[in-house]
């Protein structure tokens, strides 16, 4: 998918893809890389052994909060830092020991990072001028790009006289614009305002689907890690916790961090009972059993924390596997949330769909049993 | 608007201190104007306006050598010095802060430690001798010396400049594929350009009113247009002196003046 001859379209149409996500061919390759910052044993590891494939034509989004080790990752495949330990592989060449002036990757920065000095027309030029292409083929390649982010009337302007979401749109052309192999886009939506920032998120999904350029995205913001996404690497204190798609991530979470990372979520202190097939029998604080999903290496009498996402259980006034009392009722527009105190000590919310006609029917200091979904409840090491 | 709980303009004496100070920096100066266009042949008693004696000094050959050479040695010395001064701003920003970064700061800024007087005499034994080795005593000598003076003071407005530079913009350049010579060429050169002529012109003024070092440094017959006029003090004292000197800070006025201006842009 690069620059075709210049009769054909430059936008090569994405082909079906096999269902098989797994036959893919990989685009970047992180392998065991260490980045360490100082030297001797105060050296600070901003990157611990990390290895993650990304493969081609995917939207693949670094998720993490800040000082995760994310953006070094994202610097590392740039090429503005070199690893420590490890290599980094761009269809299995290694690349990790070349200038960034060499790689064909693109980065679109955080800050934009438009040259001040020139004009938006000359600044989705600059890379191809320095890969010394033909004048004919810069100008006809600058206008399909001025013309994918709709800057077209604005390209004689100075960035200076732009304002900061056609900022970001003249970023994103100018790093398109010598067709990367992958483009890496460091917290790009983060300067923008709420709805700009929304209507971004739905064009940038665009513009990878129009190039079917592999993008590697950084972000701290978990909702849009899960709508933009194929697939989400989420990153804590230099390590990657867990790979997957949106769906993996926040319904089969790896580990309490990620469950608490994306989303809110319900902890619940807990025993396993017994094992069955994939499924645990727990007992809570309070000491009620429930059913919750288990993975592998888990041992009868273990202590561990039960996770429910708070829209997968619902208050109920009889029944329900769990009961308390109600401490808050927040109403959120499109929901309501439900803090409610369980018999246990802790704290469960329950979230729940407003109607037009209805309230949720609880006020504070109601008891309230909580119905958990079936499969909702999973288990995780304490 | 709420009253400022301090403000030094309203304390007693502040207008008389201040007036005193701007009397004692502009009055000699706003003198030596006034009577540059002295129609009579003293310089402390005004016998009717004239330009007669800025005609005079135009006119005179001496004058127009020495302010020649004096136009010249500053270009060339400015322009060298700024080079220098570039390249050396460029390395001690453009890199990670190490150990001894400090002392090279303060080894490029040297001349602006070292007295005048210091670097002049230790310039004339140097040279003395460079002279009678080579047999060549030419402007290159004075060219050399101011070059070494002026470097220091086309290398602040630089590497003030690069300090404030975005570094990102470079990375930007290198990520688009420019090797580090076009980087510097497309990128970090005409970002840098104010810092450039801000510090070729602060150079330029330095090296015109050069004295001291030049005094000891030139050869026979190499007079500038400041030592010109300490020669001319010496002897008999006419307001052609005023004349040239006015002249010449209208001259540095302007470039002062530009420097500002250029320093204050943004981009």
């Amino acid at each position: 998918m690069r620059l075709g001859s210049p009769q054909t379209s430059i936008w090569v149409q994405r082909m079906p893809e096999p269902t098989g996500a797994d036959d893919k061919r990989i685009a970047i390759e992180a392998r065991g890389i260490v980045k360490a910052f100082g030297q001797g044993p105060s050296a600070l590891r901003a990157l611990d052994n990390v290895s993650v494939s990304i493969r081609e034509n995917e939207f693949f989004t670094l998720l993490g909060p800040s000082g995760c080790g994310k953006t070094t990752l994202l610097r590392l495949i740039a090429g503005f830092e070199y690893p420590t330990e490890g290599a980094i592989l761009l269809h299995g060449d290694d690349i990790a020991g070349l200038p960034p002036f060499k790689r064909p990757i693109n980065t679109v920065f955080q800050s934009y990072a438009l040259f001040p000095h020139l004009t938006v027309w000359e600044n989705v030029a600059f890379g191809l001028q320095m890969l010394g292409k033909p004048k004919q083929e810069i100008e006809a390649r600058v206008a399909v790009m001025l013309k994918l982010v709709h800057m077209e009337e604005l390209a004689q302007r100075r960035t200076d006289q732009i304002s900061g979401g056609q900022a970001q749109r003249v970023a994103l052309a100018r790093a398109l614009a010598p067709s990367p192999k992958v483009l890496l886009l460091d917290e790009p939506l983060s300067a923008l305002d709420y709805k700009l920032r929304k209507e971004m998120q739905i064009e940038l999904k665009r513009m990878q689907n129009e190039t079917g350029i592999t993008f590697v995205f950084v972000t701290h913001d978990q909702e849009e890690a899960l709508t933009m996404s194929d697939r989400i690497a989420v990153m804590s204190k230099g390590k990657v916790l867990q790979v997957g798609s949106p769906w993996d991530i926040y319904d089969k979470p790896a580990d309490r961090f990620v469950a608490d990372f994306i989303g809110e979520t319900n902890f619940l202190k807990a025993s396993v009972v017994s094992i069955d097939n994939g499924v645990a029998r727990v007992k809570l604080a309070s000491g009620t059993e429930i059913a919750a999903t288990i993975a592998e290496g888990f041992q009868p009498r273990d202590n561990v924390t039960v996770v429910v996402r708070p829209e997968h259980a619902r208050a109920v006034q009889q029944g329900g596997q769990l009961s308390g009392s109600v401490e808050n009722v927040v109403y959120f527009g499109t929901d309501t949330h439900i803090h409610i105190k369980l018999d246990g000590g802790e704290l469960f919310t329950v979230r729940q769909q407003n109607s037009r006609t209805q309230s949720c029917g609880f006020k504070v200091g109601d008891r309230a049993g909580i119905e958990i979904a079936p499969d909702a409840a999973q288990v995780l090491r304490d | 608007m709420a009253k400022r709980h301090f403000d030094i303009k309203a304390q007693p004496g502040f207008a008389f201190l201040a007036i005193l100070t701007f009397a004692v920096l502009y009055l000699p100066i706003a003198t030596l104007v006034v009577y540059a266009f002295n129609a009579s042949d003293s310089v402390s008693i005004w016998g009717g306006f004239s330009l007669k004696w800025f005609v005079e000094a135009w006119n005179n050959s001496a004058v127009q050598d020495a302010a020649w050479r004096s136009l010249v040695i500053a270009f060339f010395a400015a322009a060298i010095a700024t080079s220098a001064a570039t390249m050396a701003a460029i390395a001690t920003t453009r890199t990670e802060p190490y150990r001894g970064l400090g002392f090279k700061y303060a080894f490029i800024n040297q001349p602006l430690m070292v007295p005048e007087i210091v670097t002049a005499v230790a310039l004339l034994i140097v040279f003395s001798r460079l002279k009678v080795w080579t047999g060549y005593s030419g402007l290159g000598y004075l060219i050399l010396a101011h070059t070494a003076f002026c470097i220091p003071f086309a290398y602040l407005p630089i590497r003030a400049r690069l300090e404030s530079m975005d570094l990102t913009l470079e990375r930007a350049a290198a990520d688009l594929y420019a090797t580090p010579w076009m980087t510097f060429r497309r990128v970090t050169l005409p970002l840098l350009r104010p810092g450039i002529i801000a510090g070729f012109m602060l150079a330029f003024v330095i090296s015109l009113d050069d004295v001291v070092i030049t005094e000891f440094v030139k050869s026979g017959g190499q007079d500038t247009l400041p030592t010109y006029m300490l020669g001319q003090i010496r002897r008999t004292v006419t307001p052609e002196v005023n004349a040239i000197a006015t002249a010449f800070l209208a001259l540095s006025v302007v470039l002062v003046t530009a420097f500002f201006f250029i320093n204050r842009q943004k981009t």
